[in-house]
């Protein structure tokens, strides 16, 4: 076969690889390559190539890969000369060789390796690499595809590698197990909820892969979502599943969304924002699968934006929409302008977008959407405007309001110069008028008028039907259509003939007096026509509506059998049924099942023991155990490690959670079962130091301060200054307030109060009650302030002081907003001390104002003092408000600046707005 | 998942192949070749094509189609995205993924087509990971490497495969350290027949080009965030912080890279910049038709609209056109009946005209629809939706980097109906 050139060509080649030199074996394996890539054979130079396997150059060694995974499977005896040079790659110390060595050794498709090939994957699947480890996974797949009575070793393997915690290895091992036992569902409940976890962390291609999967899963595991909302069309099927007993209890009992089912729902939705159009589409299916019905609206905003993609997206985005605006018009109807069509969208990509315009029809939107359809009628792509007339019709049947007003349209388009659009027309006034025909005679009239114009053989059938069907509406104008068509029969197209013969039968019944002779010229041209099918039916007619001797009883009832009322036709969607496969896959978009399709399953009717999932974890808090955290973050050591901090990735946090998931599993202890809602408290103390930036970020809980004010005012001599001896507040509010909304906090409840008391730790340090609550119904484990919370030098670093990691899979930053008063800690001195102090104005600053009092102030004094020392610095601030009624003169010393100004703002609006 | 890939060229030569099972006779392009006759337009192909034993799915990207062959259940999108980056590879590798370029690099084509795909599945998509494992071929590589004898395939496994940052290649330096962002609009619009619009939406992206030394971690954050209705993300941007603060934070790939791309929430007005005055008719009877079309700027905020290109498929009635630009010049294709004008920029003062007349087929019905005209435009240093970046800020290294921000407005699929 081969040409003598190519033969000379190979003999080159040959002796390009048998030399010595690298660079030239290295241009001849790149020939080889462009031989390969063109698609010729290269077989031949199999013995050349396979002896530079185990060349030092890199390159010259991939390139021989890639030609034996080529041609292995040839010559599978030459192959397995490199063999020993793979097995001996697999031990080598660099990860890169080892993994490329065994994909090679999996890629070369000879079965006597395969227990070779068994014992590299068991060996690799322990790797310390990942990388080797995810190789190791891919070659699961393809030693399944060459011996698959491997099967029970490999999902040994599977099951090994399904709990490996590293991302890069998730994608590649539920690929495998998808591809070698996806009905395996068991090996995955001890990994659901890691590989929610791990989910925004693997690469883009296993995420798909994973959600897919994941899909499955749920729908196996958890009960429907969908039974409070029984909007949905399917829910009519549910009730069928479900049993008498089973509805009872369902009333009984409001649904419960299993925690795992709500966790995977949590953890996709983030990667709605994915780049990878796959992987939002993968989530928009999952959702569309497993979310209650309200919450599927997060999906729409994702998929209208992949529109934008390239055509092919579309393509594929656009059919899945159609099926699903067909059951949920709600969701895409806002959008409904992004689907209108643009002259330069391909074909297929207009076809769909008027399906989907179509389903979003309703009484509301159908005016725009009519008017956007005359637009489409008269583009020149001729094939799109007859999509366009059929949608119209589709409108017109399904929004009664407007089926009047289509049908004038419709009937205006007969006048078309254009043959296809006129035929479209006729057919779907056709299938229009069957619905309801007694009005609309005019219409059958000027379509007759018509008729003679329209040549397309589909609409003058259609015509001709029409005629038939309702000759009654028309009792003038059939006859003569009939007498014209006799002229023409025998040019007429078969479809049309057949037509004219039914047309023929129906005016004989109805009205013989006129149509008999002519009914008899047609039954005779039909006799002797060409096309069998059109002999037939007249031999049938004939006999049918002819009576004589040997017609017997049929055609006593021949009035009843072709007149007898025909039910309209049902236009309804193509898309209508496609959601029977599951959304976003190559059935979907087939709509016929592919190979190793995997059917979605019905939700189970009662859930199945959900404790499977459960993976024994020690639980560090207890009811009711106090936890004290210590969260230090002085000043310049917090900007310090916020920047050594802020380098690394916040992925590496999950890493090193997960770790101490492994630790905490060493000394398991199975965790008791809550059935009932339980609400426990958790005290903590967190004890943070506050330093001066901090003020700048305060706002002010006025009123507090405005009290904490009011009760420091007796003044106790304590004549020595420099102490600064802290007294204990006379006041302490109980008013905590919210750190963590249990709705944002999935569940947990965190409110703070500032018990004004001194601090055990330091004593440049503020202390915090902290109240955690548990509003959910299971146990949540491990809360703990997450080291890593400052998030930056500038301002915002004060949002993230206190954050709180709770439960294993969630974090919240939750920000603590002090007044300034609660930053410090009241001292006692006595009047004249106060005075002095005030009056040593050489280190102080002191702010005044003079500010209006709504309400007049009862105090007892005229002045009223307080005196306090910041906690963390210690430095003096002193306040002293005269009230002159109706005014109040504010003095406040103090050395820090930009406190002294803020506190003077917030006992300003404290009288200001509220009074004592 | 995908079993072997075919390129078609656009006169349906298989031009490259590759297989990652077992080999798929190349005869199974045959009914993608049916599929391609059966379509009238190259862009009319279907994406999937079933066939008995196989399912080929197909993407056309600079007239060269991509076709993979998949033999089972595979979510189709999949494979698409999939393509389509392999283009884009091919494109960041030789500049352009033309068939010359594939076949001028075949080798490097396939060393990458290896590296990305393992039995079918992706292995390594991520440009920065990739470059690490296949440097790019340059003039003065390919020259060095044949002399010395050296190669183009790195030795050791990318220590980004396994860093919690797999975008970004480690040991990046530069000697001057810039990071570039550009903000890029584009406004869809349908616009109707009296000028006024239909629809208009405004879709965005921010590309960004970074080269900075070290590991990096940049913030981004914009004066008016709520903007944004709809954002998809680059993997490098942590989306919980996003999420709470509205503030783009992250360690970027080294190079260049689509940071977001973002969707103007449809609520908002959109400012049209540009209007078109039509007058394009067809006298019944006649055989000519008369042809005005006048641009004008429209709400640009005082920039100026450049690159202005108008185009237009004229009715098949018409057999040519005789026309003239006040500026600029116009072509007319008499077989596919293109008409297109490339404007330049438009000059306020003296608007932009383009008249005439057509004639048209004696005999033959006047067109009853007028054309459609495709308008693209550009404005430079306006993001249409008001976007604005507030500041850039750099953490985790030591040094000072140049930063450049630019702002520019295209027309996307801005369409006026006459």
């Amino acid at each position: 076969m081969l040409s003598p050139w190519f033969l000379c060509r190979n003999e080159d080649l040959k002796e390009m690889l048998e030399s010595n030199k690298e660079s030239l074996k290295l241009e001849a394996m790149k020939r080889i390559v462009g031989l390969i890539a063109k698609g010729k054979n290269a077989s031949e130079l199999f013995p050349a190539v396979v002896k530079n396997v185990a060349s030092k150059n890199i390159e010259l060694k991939k390139l021989v890969y890639v030609y034996l995974v080529r041609y292995a499977e040839e010559q599978q005896d030459l192959a397995l000369l490199s063999i020993s040079t793979f097995q001996r790659a697999l031990k080598d110390p660099n990860q890169l060789i080892r993994a490329s060595a065994l994909r090679v050794l999996s890629s070369i498709r000879v079965p006597i390796i395969v227990p070779i090939m068994m014992l590299a994957i068991k060996e690799a699947a322990t790797d310390l690499s990942p990388y080797v480890r995810k190789t190791a996974a891919h070659a699961i797949q393809k030693l399944f595809s060459l011996d698959p009575d491997q099967k029970e070793h490999l999902i040994e393997v599977i099951e090994k590698l399904l709990k490996d915690k590293s991302t890069l290895v998730a994608g590649s091992v539920v690929m495998a197990f998808e591809e070698v036992c996806p009905d395996r569902i068991d090996l995955i409940h001890k990994n659901y909820r890691k590989l929610c976890n791990l989910l925004v962390d693997v690469e883009e291609w296993g995420q798909v892969v994973i959600i897919h999967m994941l899909t499955r899963y749920a729908r196996t595991q958890f009960v429907s979502p969908w039974r409070e909302d029984a909007v949905f069309d399917e829910n009519s099927e549910k009730a069928f599943y479900d049993s008498e007993e089973e509805r009872r209890v369902d009333q009984s009992k409001p649904y419960i969304m299993d925690p795992d089912h709500r966790l995977l729902l949590r953890n996709t939705k983030p990667l709605l924002q994915s780049r990878n159009t796959a992987v939002v589409m993968a989530v928009s299916q999952l959702y569309w699968h497993l979310s209650p019905k309200h919450e599927l609206s997060i999906i729409t905003k994702s998929l209208v934006r992949l529109l934008r993609s390239h055509r092919e997206v579309q393509y594929i985005v656009l059919q899945n929409i159609a099926t699903m605006s067909i059951q949920r018009k709600g969701m895409f109807e806002p959008f409904m302008k992004s689907f209108y069509v643009r002259s330069t969208d391909a074909t297929h990509i207009k076809t769909l977008k008027l399906e989907i315009l179509t389903n979003l029809a309703n009484e509301a939107n159908i005016s725009t959407i009519l008017r956007e359809f005359q637009t489409y009628v008269k583009s020149q792509d001729k094939a799109f405007a007859a999509a366009t007339i059929q949608a119209i019709g589709c409108c017109a049947t399904n929004i009664s309001e407007v089926t009047d007003t289509c049908l004038n349209g419709l009937v205006l388009l007969l006048s078309n110069r254009d043959e296809t659009v006129v035929a479209e027309s006729v057919v779907v006034i056709k299938k229009l008028l069957q619905t309801q025909p007694s009005q609309h005679s005019d219409i059958i009239k000027h379509m007759a008028k018509l008729f003679d114009n329209i040549t397309v053989p589909m609409a003058r059938a259609s015509i001709l039907w029409l005629m038939g069907e309702y000759c009654e509406h028309v009792p003038k104008i059939a006859p003569d259509v009939l007498r014209k068509m006799a002229k023409t029969f025998t040019d007429e197209e078969d479809i049309v003939k057949l037509q004219i013969v039914n047309l023929a039968a129906k005016l004989y019944l109805t009205n013989s007096k006129q149509t008999k002779l002519l009914t008899q010229y047609i039954l005779n041209l039909g006799k002797y026509d060409q096309n069998y099918d059109i002999r037939d039916r007249t031999r049938f007619i004939r006999q049918l509506i002819v009576p004589n001797e040997k017609s017997g009883a049929l055609s006593k009832y021949a009035r009843r059998i072709l007149m007898a009322p025909k039910p309209a036709p049902v236009l309804q969607s193509a898309f209508k049924d496609r959601d029977r496969f599951q959304l976003g896959t190559l059935s979907h978009t087939l709509n016929s099942q592919a190979s190793g399709y995997l059917e979605l399953s019905d939700w189970p009717a009662v859930a199945p023991d959900q404790s499977v999932r459960n993976v024994e974890v020690v639980e560090p808090q207890k009811n009711g155990n106090a936890v004290k955290v210590e969260s230090r973050s002085e000043s310049e050591s917090g900007s310090e490690s916020s920047s050594s901090e802020s380098s690394s990735e916040s992925r590496s946090e999950l890493d090193s959670d997960s770790d101490s998931g492994t630790d905490q599993k060493k000394n398991t202890k199975p965790k008791p079962k809550t059935l009932n809602i339980m609400t426990k408290y958790i005290l903590i103390h967190i004890v943070l130091s506050i330093s001066s930036p901090f003020f700048v970020n305060c706002m002010c809980s006025l009123l507090h301060l405005c009290v904490f004010l009011a009760c420091q005012f007796d003044a106790v001599s304590w004549p020595v200054r420099v102490s600064l001896q802290a007294s204990s507040p006379v006041f302490v509010p109980e008013t905590s307030h919210e750190l963590l909304h249990r709705m944002t906090g999935k569940g947990l409840s965190a409110q703070y109060r500032f018990t004004r008391q001194p601090c055990i730790y330091g004593n440049s340090m503020v202390s915090l009650q902290l109240t955690l609550s548990n509003r959910t119904d299971q146990a949540l484990e491990n809360i703990h302030i997450s080291e890593k919370s400052s998030t930056g030098q500038n301002i915002h670093r004060f949002n993230a002081i206190g954050e709180l990691n709770t439960t294993k899979e969630d974090e919240f930053s939750v920000s603590i907003q002090p007044a300034v008063g609660e930053l410090l800690l009241p001292i006692t001195m006595s009047e004249a001390d106060f005075t002095k102090e005030q009056g040593n104005t050489n280190t102080s600053y002191w702010h005044a104002d003079e500010t209006p009092t709504n309400q007049p102030i009862h105090f007892s004094a005229c002045i009223s003092r307080f005196a306090g020392k910041t906690v963390s610095s210690g430095s003096l601030v002193l306040v002293s408000v005269a009230l002159k009624d109706p005014d109040a003169m504010i003095t406040i010393n103090t050395e820090k600046t930009v406190m002294g100004s803020m506190l003077l703002r917030q006992v300003k609006t404290a009288l200001t707005n509220s009074g004592p | 998942m995908i079993h072997s890939l075919f390129l078609v060229n656009a006169s349906g030569d298989i031009f490259l192949e590759k297989h990652w099972k077992s080999v798929v006779s190349r005869s199974v392009c045959d009914y993608f070749f049916e599929a391609v006759e059966r379509a009238t337009e190259p862009e009319n192909v279907p994406p999937v094509i079933p066939t008995p034993h196989h399912c080929l799915i197909n993407v056309l990207r600079q007239r060269v189609y991509f076709v993979a062959v998949i033999q089972s259940e595979v979510p189709p999108l999949f494979v698409i995205e999939f393509l389509h980056r392999v283009v884009d590879t091919f494109q960041d590798y030789f500049g352009v993924c033309t068939e010359a370029a594939v076949k001028d690099n075949v080798v490097v084509v396939y060393e990458l087509l290896e590296e990305m795909l393992d039995n079918g599945f992706p292995l390594a998509t991520e440009s920065n990971i990739l470059k690490e494992l296949i440097k790019p071929p340059t003039i003065l590589r390919t020259v060095v490497n044949t002399i010395t004898g050296s190669t183009n395939v790195g030795e050791q496994l990318p220590t980004g495969q396994l860093s919690v940052v797999p975008w970004r290649r480690t040991g990046v330096k530069y000697t001057n350290n810039e990071a570039y962002f550009d903000v890029v609009e584009e406004i869809d619009a349908i616009i109707d027949k009296s000028g006024s619009t239909i629809t208009a939406e405004i879709q965005g992206v921010i590309d960004a080009c970074v080269k900075l030394t070290g590991m990096p971690d940049l913030t981004l954050s914009f004066m008016n965030p709520r903007l944004l209705d709809d954002v998809s993300f680059h993997p490098c941007v942590r989306f919980k912080r996003w999420e709470a603060e509205r503030i783009l934070s992250f360690v970027p790939p080294d190079g260049n890279f689509r940071l977001l791309s973002y969707h103007v929430s449809s609520q908002n007005l959109v400012a049209i910049p540009v209007y078109v005055k039509h007058n394009i008719s067809f006298r019944e009877g006649s055989s000519q038709g008369r042809f005005e079309l006048t641009l004008g700027p429209k709400q640009t905020m005082g920039k100026a609209v450049e690159s202005v290109l108008v185009s237009s498929q004229l009715p098949r009635g018409v057999l040519n056109a005789n026309l003239s630009p006040s500026q600029g010049t116009y072509t007319f294709d008499p077989v596919t009946k293109l008409l297109s004008w490339d404007v330049g920029k438009i000059n306020p003062q003296k608007l932009p005209s383009l008249k005439g007349s057509m004639s048209l087929q004696t005999g033959a019905s006047k067109p009853d629809e007028n054309p459609t005209i495709n308008l693209q435009f550009k404005i430079q240093q306006l993001a249409v939706s008001g976007l604005k970046v507030n500041r850039l800020d750099m953490y985790g290294e030591k040094y000072k980097p140049f930063k450049g921000i630019k702002y520019m407005t295209k027309a996307g699929k801005f369409q006026v109906r006459t």
